[in-house]
């Protein structure tokens, strides 16, 4: 509590962050109960309503109400910008350490993988790989944690090449344990840091590509509610007419990057200690 | 005897850190005569370097800041002048040199260039004839091939080579002061000797004063006519070099002495650490280290006092 | 400095074919080709005919064939056909370069002033006022969705000029031109401005903080100097680098804003072809991609080679 507390006072940004998170949170899972309408349910009659009244925020053009859709997407851009995440971290770490650990070929060839697929553009590589697997939930997820890999590994994989070399690795082999050991009880719990603030980057970066997927219609499908799909139902055609459409979903991607931006930025400067003032 | 050169009187400098108010410098007096040259000596954290600082006003704020205290550098008040004013007399009127060359020289600025600039700053040359004095500085320090090394970079001279160029950036202007903090701490032993032989050659051809900060008695001996020792911000003794080595008085002082190997002797180390200085008990800061320590050190403050002609020590038992 | 470019180039290569072979599998991970989806579309599906287009297309042939069937095509420069219009796909790509050049190069200006200045400016005036701003806006522009930035474009031209800016493939003037691209470049080059402001900025802090920094302080120099004869200098040089990180980040941006804008490019190419299922395409299009941003690095590193004493003269 007296940390927490301590964490608001000094990093007012990132206090600001974790609760525009945890607002992202709770509308998440609670959103059957906010949300007053079913996010898929058409109303002719309601259609492009004006925001106010019963639509919040107004309606598309198939009459869905817009606050309900935002609210239930958050469940989707949360779900897969976690899992995404989740997922290319897993991995990314897996790999990182291996390499940066056992060194030698290996280390080599992961090097120059890491090199190559960094040099496509998240969203190209992301674009290629949704196309090739097809739209889809899982797929779409997928297609996003993939390019977040050799970011992920890069970093874990130089964070182990300088832990390596350290007295308390060495000490640790002294008294015999095995590298494998050595690898998952000293050098891992040290590369978290790092980690966990790379992660939550990445979880924005996530949530923007699944957008911009959404958007070239190549992202999640119907009938998911997509924050990124409903920008592109309503571009162009209704730029004019009705720019509630153009308008909420967009702020409500910035807002939930935004915060995870926010949060990301005071973790890091918590845990540098060059940098604290 | 001529009037000093520097007064130094009372000097505060503070600096606010997370773990709270630390006194960096607390209280600290002297004089410095025209050519003379006079040794700061301490563990590191006494405040020896901050010192050093605080007399070109360097210390960054924040976190740092003098509070108190005057510096006159003859007439002039230091601590009071406006800081265009200040950069006038930094680097004409008193100059510094730093303990690590290579990262206290710009990387991607030839090593002429940097030499130059105080000339370009402060008396107004041209950039040409800047290169030209700053050549002759080089060969002036003891470079071999000036002319070429004006146009290299620091990483491509050795460590020796870039500290007798910091050296010629800092004399450039011909100061009346020279401020050298640890010059030789970085440098391998062989090479130590010899720019302290530089640095001596040079302030008495060029009659510059000096105040030598280091931790090293032995640079002390070799370089110094009087010397300061300092601890937990404050001084604790002061004398001439040749008083200082003959009949140390303060425990502190001792213990540093007891500390250098001499021959097969066993070397005696001062028990403790230097205490963390935002957290100062009251009374002598050394009593928790210090053998002769009694009740009374912890408790009252420790007048300064001149024990014997010259001679001065913080302490109640000598 | 030769070897370290030598050795950038062949690193260059290597990473070159790399790519190509994770393009070429990326592209094959679910089973079945192109002629199924083709046939599912039809909605009907003659055996024979599926065939004979298969071995037309060489997709009968094992996949190291049909790689080396590629890439030999790509370095005798035949892209192979663009199934959709059965056009040569070089053809179909080398009039769309143009105008994403100049949309991209247009970016990059405005992201490189933009960034930088300000960057600077934020480093320099450390933790007042105007730091805090320019922080938040930065992070702001990192948190936009560049297609979202470019739809309120739009808008706000509609609703306060009356007029969508549309590209027209002959304009009169080149001026013209860059005008009407300005706007698109103006939605790509946000996103990029941000990351260039925040490193200029932490890159400008962390030289500001060495100890060559306290040298010229105690040589007299004034802040000026210090700031932009000394620290600039330095703390520029990552900035050479993160212009080639940008190239990267503003492809990103060219796909969704050359959409948005509907201007006739390269990247709005890749998304047509990739939902025309025009897979010959798309894998060009992606190496040449690929191709552009390994350039832009390595011309980068040459840059920095150039710049930096400590490579040019050797440590």
């Amino acid at each position: 509590m007296q940390e927490a507390l301590y964490f608001v006072r000094r990093y007012p940004l990132g206090a600001i962050g974790a609760v525009i998170m945890a607002l992202f949170v709770l509308t998440a899972l609670f959103a059957g109960t906010i949300a007053p309408f079913d996010p898929t349910a058409t109303d002719a009659p309601a259609s492009l309503a004006r925001p106010g009244g019963v639509h919040l925020l107004g309606a598309d053009f198939m009459g869905r109400d817009v606050f309900s859709r935002i609210v239930h997407g958050a469940r989707i851009s949360l779900a897969v910008g976690l899992c995404a995440t989740a997922l290319g971290c897993l991995i990314g770490v897996t790999i990182g350490l291996a390499s940066g650990y056992l060194g030698g070929t290996f280390d080599l060839l992961v090097q120059r993988l890491i090199d190559v697929l960094q040099s496509l553009p998240l969203l190209v590589m992301a674009l290629v790989m949704a196309a090739s697997l097809g739209p889809s939930l899982t797929n779409t997820i997928v297609a996003i944690a993939i390019p977040l890999v050799p970011n992920v590994a890069r970093i874990i994989r130089s964070n182990t090449l300088t832990l390596r070399e350290m007295p308390f690795v060495e000490a640790a082999r002294a008294v015999g344990m095995s590298e494998a050991r050595i690898a998952l009880r000293h050098v891992l719990p040290n590369t978290l840091a790092p980690l966990i603030v790379l992660a939550t980057a990445q979880v924005g970066s996530a949530i923007l590509v699944e957008s911009a997927l959404s958007f070239l219609g190549l992202g999640i499908p119907e009938p998911h509610p997509s924050w990124g799909r409903m920008l592109s139902e309503s571009a162009a055609e209704y730029v004019r007419t009705a720019p509630w459409l153009v308008i909420y979903p967009g702020i409500a991607i910035s807002l939930v990057v935004f915060g995870t931006n926010l949060l990301g930025d005071a973790l890091r400067d918590t845990l540098d200690p060059r940098l604290r003032r | 005897m001529s009037p000093p050169l520097l007064v130094v009187e009372n000097l505060q400098t503070r600096f606010n850190t997370r773990a709270g108010v630390v006194k960096a410098v607390d209280g600290v007096s002297f004089t410095l005569g025209r050519s003379e040259t006079l040794a700061i000596v301490g563990e590191s954290g006494c405040g020896k370097s901050v010192t050093a600082l605080s007399l070109m006003r360097l210390v960054a704020d924040p976190p740092g800041r003098i509070v108190g205290g005057s510096v006159r550098l003859e007439d002039t008040e230091l601590l009071a002048l406006d800081e265009t004013a200040m950069r006038r007399v930094r680097g004409k009127l008193v100059s510094m040199i730093f303990q690590e060359p290579m990262t206290s020289l710009n990387p991607v600025m030839t090593i002429g260039r940097q030499i130059g600039e105080s000339l370009v700053l402060h008396e107004g040359l041209s950039r040409r004839a800047a290169l030209a004095r700053s050549v002759e500085l080089l060969q002036l320090v003891g470079i071999s091939e000036p002319a070429q090394r004006a146009r290299e970079y620091p990483h491509q001279l050795s460590g020796g080579m870039r500290q007798r160029a910091m050296i010629a950036m800092a004399l450039a202007c011909r100061p009346r002061v020279l401020i050298a903090d640890e010059p030789t701490s970085a440098l391998d032993v062989t090479i130590q000797a010899q720019i302290l032989e530089l640095i001596g050659r040079l302030q008495r051809e060029l009659g510059t004063a000096m105040i030598m900060i280091t931790h090293d008695l032995g640079v002390v001996a070799e370089t110094a006519e009087r010397v300061i020792v300092m601890y937990a911000g404050r001084k604790v003794e002061e004398a001439s070099v040749g008083e200082l080595f003959a009949r140390p008085l303060h425990p502190y002082t001792r213990g540093l002495m007891k500390s250098i190997p001499r021959g097969a002797a066993r070397l005696q180390e001062i028990p403790g650490m230097v205490p963390a200085l935002s957290n100062l008990p009251p009374g002598c800061a050394f009593a928790p280290r210090c053998p002769q320590a009694s009740a009374k050190c912890r408790a009252m403050e420790i007048p300064y006092e001149e024990k014997q002609p010259g001679h001065w020590a913080a302490c109640l038992y000598v | 400095m030769s070897g370290y470019l030598i050795r950038r180039f062949f690193l260059m290569l290597v990473t070159l074919f790399g790519i190509s072979v994770v393009i070429f599998v990326m592209l094959r991970l679910v089973p079945g080709n192109i002629t199924d989806i083709i046939f599912d579309s039809a909605g009907f599906v003659n055996p024979k005919q599926k065939q004979r287009i298969e071995r037309e297309l060489g997709l009968d042939q094992p996949i190291v064939t049909q790689y080396a069937r590629w890439i030999g095509g790509l370095a005798r420069g035949d892209l192979g056909y663009a199934y959709v219009s059965e056009k040569p796909a070089l053809q179909e790509i080398a009039p769309r370069i143009p105008v994403s050049a100049k949309l991209a190069g247009l970016a990059l200006v405005f992201s490189t002033l933009f960034g930088v200045t300000l960057g600077v400016v934020s480093a320099v005036r450390q933790d007042t006022t105007l730091d805090y701003v320019l922080r938040v806006v930065s992070l702001s522009g990192l948190s936009l969705p560049s297609f979202w930035l470019g739809l309120l474009i739009l808008m706000a031209c509609v609703q306060w000029f009356g007029w969508i800016p549309i590209y027209r493939s002959t304009p009169e003037s080149f001026w013209r031109e860059l005008g009407l691209l300005a706007l698109p470049a103006a939605a790509v080059g946000f996103r990029s401005s941000a990351l260039v402001m925040r490193l200029t900025r932490s890159s400008m802090l962390e030289v500001l903080r060495q100890d060559y920094v306290r040298t010229a302080r105690a040589k007299g120099a004034s802040e000026r100097a210090v700031n932009y004869r000394h620290a600039l200098a330095n703390a520029l040089l990552p900035v050479v680098t993160i212009v080639g990180i940008e190239a990267a980040f503003l492809i990103g941006g060219l796909i969704v804003t050359e959409t948005v804008f509907n201007i006739p490019g390269v990247a709005r190419f890749l998304v047509e072809a990739i939902r025309w299922r025009d897979y010959p395409i798309v894998q060009n299009l992606v190496m040449f991609i690929a191709l552009v941003v390994v350039l832009v690095n390595f011309i980068v590193d040459m840059l920095y080679a150039v710049l930096d004493p400590r490579i040019k003269f050797g440590a």
